[in-house]
């Protein structure tokens, strides 16, 4: 057998075949494939939205919820014909640089319209590209204020051209102070936060000073980190302070662990989470009896008895192929994708607009006072800086399922 | 009472991170090397023991041990692979390739069981002792776990000191071409090291996420991280060092938490290992080693 020599010519020849693939490579990079399940309709009057939100990695399961729930949209928006979409979905992994290759690889593909980022981190980076660059942008679930920026808690730059379709973190700190207190929830309260969380951390700052103007009794705040096993003193804390009503803002996977340790040390206070909450029932394994009586404020919730939140539930996992309801990321991705279809019909865009020229018609649109859309997730008005308003609704866990509050 | 819990849970917490550290410190004290990837192994094992459990519906004892089997060969596996070929290379080649591991091995659990996370079924389904006309609850898990870690100890110790096996570990510890020229299987001691310490960490898997039942395939980083800093505290290499290590670090890890802030707990944890080894160099039981120049 002739064993294959590298020799001086044959290593020039195979470089300068390496170099010329490469060059190929690159400038076939910068053509992006449609997701899958886009709907393949010819160019003529067709809205080119682009999606971003991670779908691989640790936070997979939120980018993946937005970027099914927004495809349930669009289809159904192409299905009634007013306004036909083509949507284009992509990875961030939940990282900023990633992020904005991603959104760079959709601008070249020649995008209108940006739906996300679905992660508070990759969106601020994001949104600050769309600023600039005046691509109209709407977050179905990036909550920080740093992503809309120019208001209160945040040193961000107002970006007058991104809207959120989540209330920010700090509503739903003081929408839940107002929650407990109007319906007489708990006379001392116990907090715990993760202080390593923009999320949580924004919700508590809220809440506490909500809770000091209504005067409610704050007798425990304790703290995490991401990296938080042992719950033991907190839950002690609160335990040995007499709370009656434990708030935890923060999302399921802590909360699950407090619940637990809650059970482990025989204390029984009420429970009251944020919207993080959601999707603590699906957790695998989960012992729902431990979440018996939880309390949440969240915009949706799969079990709900409407029609709209039936057909959706039973779309999404047509598209998806699998059994799992959807949760809330979901449904804000599913308003995200209809509110921009309203807009467009309301503000009279057409397909064959530049970017920027959408971008200032919808941002007109958005801020226009009467202007407002029901979706899964209740009826949204937006203020000019880009926060949307909504009635949280209050729901709470019995034998396994949500049930409404009110 | 207060305090009383707190020890309770501290003692507990450690004894997760002592089982933990045992393995480190059996590793490190014998092969030289840092197996970074011994965290990850922990999360392995849990997992093992989560299928088991939930898919197959196998009782628990019969899933910790598959999991103790699954991970036994993992490690045996692993040092096979990615440190049997570098015993000659040096050490910082060995730690990087034990990082590089301890990544391989969490993207792999991501691949096959996903991001989301599961809870874990606690393997022991007893109710809450309550002392003191119920001043005082104890989870029987915290009971099993620090027994363990005690059982762990005494028959690591008697391995060592009073095997055949044992004695070739010790060899290979003080000077493995030594060992060698006396007729030691010093790959057959490493790789019998490794099974051990992996066997161990599928145990701990199994009680770490039995008191603290959230499964990631990052649930073992952070242990495993504390677990090491324990080994150190302790003096690395030494068995009886890892366990009062571990159980240290717990009890000051909660009552940091306890007592000072739950913000500062992991701070504190750091600061005491810093200000252990600027004291005591070698960790509380570790020998001191002088160079001969």
């Amino acid at each position: 057998m002739k064993s294959f020599e590298i020799s001086r010519r044959n290593f020039l020849q195979l470089s300068g075949a390496l170099a010329g693939s490469a060059i190929l490579v690159g400038c076939g990079g910068s053509k992006t494939e449609p997701t899958e399940g886009a709907t393949d309709l010819s160019d003529a009057g067709i809205f080119k939205i682009g999606g971003i939100g991670p779908i691989t990695g640790a936070a997979a399961i939120y980018g993946t919820a937005t970027k099914i729930g927004a495809q349930v949209a669009v289809n159904e928006q192409n299905a009634k014909g007013d306004v036909l979409m083509e949507l284009n979905w992509q990875d961030d992994e939940h990282d900023p640089e990633k992020a904005v290759n991603a959104y760079n690889n959709l601008k070249d593909w020649g995008m209108q319209i940006l739906v996300g980022t679905t992660t508070t981190k990759p969106c601020v980076a994001v949104s600050a590209e769309t600023n600039a660059d005046r691509i109209f942008e709407l977050t179905p679930s990036a909550s920080s204020v740093d992503v809309i920026g120019g208001v209160e808690g945040t040193n961000e730059p107002a970006k007058d051209n991104v809207f959120q379709m989540c209330f920010t973190d700090p509503n739903q700190g003081i929408a839940s102070a107002q929650y407990i207190s109007e319906q007489g929830l708990g006379t001392k309260i116990a907090i715990i936060y993760n202080n390593a969380d923009a999320y949580s951390t924004g919700i508590y700052n809220k809440f506490m000073e909500e809770a000091t103007a209504r005067n409610l009794e704050v007798v425990s705040e304790t703290t995490f980190t991401d990296d938080t096993v042992d719950f033991s003193v907190q839950v002690g804390d609160a335990k040995s302070k007499g709370a009656d009503l434990l708030f935890l803002p923060m999302y399921y996977t802590p909360a699950s662990l407090i619940l637990a340790e809650a059970k482990k040390q025989g204390y029984e206070p009420k429970f009251f989470g944020v919207d993080g909450m959601d999707g603590i029932l699906t957790l695998e394994g989960f012992d729902t009896s431990l979440a018996e009586g939880v309390m949440l404020l969240t915009p949706f919730v799969a079990t709900a008895d409407d029609e709209a939140t039936k057909s959706f539930v039973a779309a999404y996992k047509e598209v998806s192929g699998s059994d799992e309801d959807p949760n809330q990321f979901a449904a804000d991705a599913y308003d995200c994708v209809n509110a921009i279809a309203a807009a467009i019909t309301a503000a009279g865009v057409t397909a064959d607009m530049s970017a920027a020229d959408i971008c200032e018609k919808l941002i007109a649109q958005f801020t226009d006072p009467s202007f407002s859309v029901t979706g899964l997730t209740g009826e949204a008005t937006w203020s000019t800086t880009g926060e949307v308003s909504k009635s949280p609704k209050g729901m709470v866990i019995q034998n396994g399922v949500y049930v409404s509050m009110d | 009472m207060g305090l009383l819990t707190n020890i309770i849970n501290g003692i507990s917490l450690g004894s997760v991170y002592a089982i933990i550290a045992l393995g480190y410190t059996m590793v490190y004290g014998i092969a030289k090397m840092l197996n970074f990837a011994h965290g990850d192994i922990i999360m392995v094992g849990g997992y093992i023991c989560f299928c088991a459990m939930q898919y197959l519906g196998l009782p628990p004892l019969v899933g910790i041990a598959l999991a103790v089997v699954g991970c036994t060969c993992l490690g045996i596996t692993i040092e096979r692979l990615a440190y049997k070929p570098l015993r000659q290379a040096p050490s910082l080649a060995v730690l990087i390739t034990a990082i590089g591991m301890s990544y391989f091995l969490q993207n792999s659990a991501l691949l096959i069981w996903k991001s989301d996370p599961k809870v874990f079924p606690s393997v022991i389904k007893l109710p809450n002792i309550v002392l003191l006309n119920g001043q005082l609850t104890v989870s029987p898990i915290s009971v099993v776990t620090v027994l363990t870690c005690v059982v762990v100890m005494m028959g690591l110790t008697l391995f060592t000191q009073r095997t055949k096996m044992g004695k070739a570990m010790r060899a290979c510890s003080e000077d493995k071409g030594a060992a060698q020229l006396m007729g030691i299987d010093v790959n057959a001691t490493i790789s019998m090291v490794f099974a051990i310490g992996s066997g161990l960490a599928a145990i701990a898997g199994v009680l770490l996420c039995s008191s603290y039942p959230v499964l990631m395939p990052t649930t073992g980083s952070m242990p495993g991280i504390k677990a090491f800093t324990a080994a150190v505290f302790g003096g690395i290499g030494s068995i009886p060092g890892a366990a009062l290590g571990g159980i240290l670090l717990g009890v000051i890890e909660i009552f940091a938490r306890a007592y000072i802030g739950t913000q500062l707990a992991d701070a504190i944890v750091f600061a005491v290992l810093i200000i252990v080894l600027l004291v005591r160099p070698a960790g509380l039981l570790g020998k001191e080693i002088h160079e001969k120049v």
